[in-house]
């Protein structure tokens, strides 16, 4: 549990929590951009394999917006009071986000079924490691989501503020993870 | 509650509480959950002074293992004859005794003391030590809050700091050695076990501790941009900030920005190391066997290690800028000259810092026609430094001065600042780096504008917020002769540097004594050593200072022993957890209010009189 300073002098009208999160996803999409702008950079150096990436990862794009789809209405079921859409709901999201590492690991498997390996060319080893790095991403949002069902199974339903903020809290991390990927894709097409 | 007993109400109390918010903090006894017992106060402390005291504790800790270390390797420099057999009880085998007895550093040895002595000081000393110090320390107290926006997230910053310092701690005593190839590492002497001894074991435990010590970096940043926009008190706007403040703030979105990319090349050394891709390595003979690693890129790891590389040196420097424009204003009885101006060049500086790292790589191969462009984005950085140089003589011009030792390390550091930027033009020029790149001219450059200087900053910092941390005074007399020894001594050891350099003498070299170009330069090479011990020595100085303070040192018997006007010395001499004992203070005014209206200084709580303007706003000119 994070423990914020209450100080209602609170300036801006979002929350520290929040404000936290969101410069937290910055600093991860830095990571990311450093990670895409180093492809680029080994891409123009030449001596670089081509090759179409596995229809697994279109598929997989698609199950991580439906998790991203998912999760907003059990948002929206926990605020309006649907107990069971809510918690219904926050299952399915969760699944599909485990369905997407799964889906992941076996686009690897493809990708080495056609003879793109990690330790080869470094156009695959980059989809590897930029994918594997943004799967450990996409894991650490299922734990909290772990932690968003527990809560949700284990504490008698009631929206307080304090519930919500944390809702919201696991909502905003779970749809960075999927705009992340959806960024990644677009710049994977954009380069092939 | 910490008890804090002011049976005479001042002025500033008066004021805090008819002026001031209750946000009834201390109607919730948070303060007793953390400070229950001794762990939670002092170990697991989740105040930020205290956190604060920790991150300058482990700091100088640091320091004098990273400053130890240069001893050794000067030792080795400029006294390649004399026997060090006495330091084998300290480095075992790292110390070769030949046939007559004559003890030598193990050339592999040496390495590795260079290279831990520039990734000790420029991530634990002046990273951690001085921005993850002063940050934590006057953020909360300087805005007006209780304490940071996450004081768990605080927390674990200093953890992660110190488990990567650990880390780090134990890969000196590897049978391998700790990793010896430069702080920068670039590949493939940071990839290839086979490269040296040190790039083993060494090598992956220098990487875990800066993993560790990147997650460190971004949770403290991430709390004190979120504690600087959320938590101001009442009356607090971005104007009305001090400069310290706007400084750590600047730090630490920089940081955010860059520690990240710098995250990311490291991933990709462990993938080259531990899976077998070859990310930085391509076409490598080694022991006359072919490695199977092709296609990879050694520049391409030094793009992504300047990128966060060139920014950071800003990071260490800041945090130093900031500190000295506070204390040159108060100690100068002056307002800050140029306030708006002074912002504006950090936000600039900020910027700039990410459009410069090329000219770490002029000589790596990089196209001398972007070249170019990283030559003009250099340039211009001169151009905010010179308005922040302007502005700081601007301030003391014709000031009210007082020489203690705050004040004279902040002076000292401006003089460093000048001394070590003009050299940056030198070296900012691509055409003249083809002569002065990795020679003594360029170890003399950093070391003064971002080693030395930065230092002076913190020592600054040290001697002015001493009294708010320990409510004791250090040692002036102590303070005066750690000045003027230390600003003697450095530039003693630096500005003979330039001349070596200029003469094309390389840098990291274990020995001259082959070279018939640079072996007459051993009689400078023994001044520098001498004078390279006079100011460690100094150092130890200053630390016995410190600590006979934190006990012995003179009591603080006025909230505000320096009568300055910012907010930390409106709260109790020893301020308990919350900071406040009662409501926290509504701020009416700037920071910089020094000789006004005939008042020596009016503090930030005072509100305006009738008709008055706060300046520094600029709204009114």
């Amino acid at each position: 549990m994070l423990a914020v300073t209450e100080n209602s002098t609170n300036r801006s009208k979002i929350d520290s929590k929040k404000l936290a999160l969101l410069i937290g996803c910055a600093s991860i999409v830095m990571m990311f951009a450093g990670l895409t702008s180093a492809y680029i950079v080994r891409r123009a150096g030449g001596n670089w394999l081509e090759f179409r990436l596995p229809n697994i990862f279109f598929i997989n794009t698609i199950v991580m917006l439906l998790s991203s789809v998912a999760i907003h209405s059990a948002y929206i079921a926990f605020k309006k009071g649907n107990e069971f859409l809510y918690k219904a709901l926050l299952i399915v999201s969760f699944i599909l986000g485990l369905a997407f590492v799964v889906l992941q690991y076996q686009g690897w498997l493809d990708l080495t079924a056609i003879g793109v390996e990690l330790t080869g060319n470094p156009a695959g080893s980059f989809i590897y490691v930029i994918s594997g790095i943004h799967a450990a991403h996409v894991l650490g949002g299922l734990a909290v989501i772990m932690v968003a069902m527990i809560q949700a199974f284990s504490l008698k339903y009631k929206v307080t503020k304090k519930r919500k903020l944390r809702f919201e809290l696991t909502l905003i991390y779970w749809h960075f993870v999927d705009f992340l990927w959806v960024y990644l894709l677009i710049f994977f097409l954009s380069q092939q | 509650m910490a008890a804090t007993v002011s049976p005479v109400k001042d002025r500033e109390d008066i004021l805090i509480e008819e002026q001031g918010f209750d946000d009834h903090f201390h109607d919730h006894h948070e303060g007793d959950k953390y400070q229950s017992n001794f762990i939670m106060k002092y170990v697991f402390s989740m105040d930020h002074k205290i956190i604060a005291k920790q991150f300058l504790i482990t700091g100088m800790f640091w320091g004098l293992i990273g400053a130890g270390m240069s001893i050794i390797f000067r030792l080795q420099l400029g006294f390649p004859e004399e026997s060090l057999t006495w330091l084998k009880p300290l480095l075992g085998q790292w110390i070769v005794v030949d046939d007559a007895g004559i003890g030598t550093l193990a050339p592999e040895f040496y390495y590795a003391l260079v290279t831990m002595h520039g990734t000790i000081l420029v991530f634990f000393v002046l990273t951690a030590g001085l921005s993850g110090t002063f940050s934590n320390l006057l953020i909360p107290l300087q805005i007006g809050a209780r304490d940071m926006a996450s004081p768990l997230l605080n927390m674990l910053s200093y953890w992660f700091f110190f488990l990567s310092g650990a880390v780090m701690f134990a890969s000196l005593f590897l049978s391998t050695g700790p990793f010896a190839g430069g702080w920068t590492a670039y590949p493939p002497l940071s990839e290839l076990p086979q490269a040296s001894d040190g790039s083993g074991a060494g090598m992956t435990m220098w990487t875990v501790s800066l993993v560790l010590f990147v997650v460190s970096v971004l949770l403290g940043g991430i709390n004190y941009v979120t504690t600087v926009l959320n938590l101001r008190t009442k009356g607090m706007t971005m104007w009305r900030l001090p400069l310290t403040i706007w400084a750590f703030f600047v730090t630490a979105i920089i940081g955010i920005l860059s520690f990240p990319v710098l995250a990311s090349a490291f991933f990709l050394v462990m993938c080259d190391r531990g899976l077998g891709t070859s990310f930085f390595l391509s076409e490598i003979f080694i022991g006359g066997q072919a490695l199977d690693n092709v296609g990879g890129s050694p520049i391409l790891y030094q793009h992504l290690f300047w990128f966060l590389g060139h920014p950071e040196v800003y990071i260490i420097i800041l945090p130093a800028m900031g500190l000295v424009s506070e204390v040159l204003s108060v100690h100068a009885r002056k307002p800050i000259f140029g306030y708006k101006a002074m912002v504006y060049s950090i936000l600039a500086i900020a910027f700039l810092a990410f459009i410069v790292w090329a000219h770490h790589m002029f000589m790596s191969g990089v196209n001398p026609f972007i070249a170019n462009f990283f030559v003009l984005f250099t340039l211009i950085i001169a151009v905010p430094s010179a308005v922040k140089v302007f502005n700081w003589i601007t301030t003391v011009y014709r000031g009210n001065i007082r020489f203690n030792a705050a004040s004279l390390f902040a002076v000292g550091f401006v003089s460093m600042f000048i001394s070590g930027g003009l050299t940056g033009i030198f070296l900012g020029n691509s055409a003249i780096d083809i002569q002065l790149h990795d020679t003594y001219f360029v170890v003399a450059h950093f070391h003064i504008v971002m080693g030395v200087a930065a230092f002076f900053g913190m020592f600054a910092g040290i001697y002015n917020w001493f009294p708010k941390m320990y409510g004791r005074f250090m040692n002036e007399t102590l303070g005066k002769i750690h000045f003027w020894g230390t600003f003697i001594g450095a530039y003693a050891i630096f500005w003979p540097m330039h001349y070596l350099g200029l003469a094309g003498v390389p840098r990291r070299y274990y020995s001259f004594e082959t070279f018939d170009a640079f072996k007459h330069f051993d009689d400078m090479n023994k001044f520098i050593t001498v004078a390279a011990i006079v100011v460690f020595a100094l150092q130890v100085l200053f630390v016995v200072n410190f600590f006979y303070s934190i006990f012995k040192g003179k009591l603080v018997t006025t909230k505000n022993p320096w009568g300055a006007s910012t907010l930390e010395w409106t709260t109790p001499i020893n301020a308990g957890h919350g900071n406040w004992p009662g409501k926290i203070p509504s701020v009416h005014r700037w920071a910089y209010d020094y000789g006004k209206d005939g008042k020596e200084f009016v503090s930030q709580i005072e509100p305006l009189a009738a008709g008055e303007v706060s300046d520094g706003e600029g709204a009114h000119h």
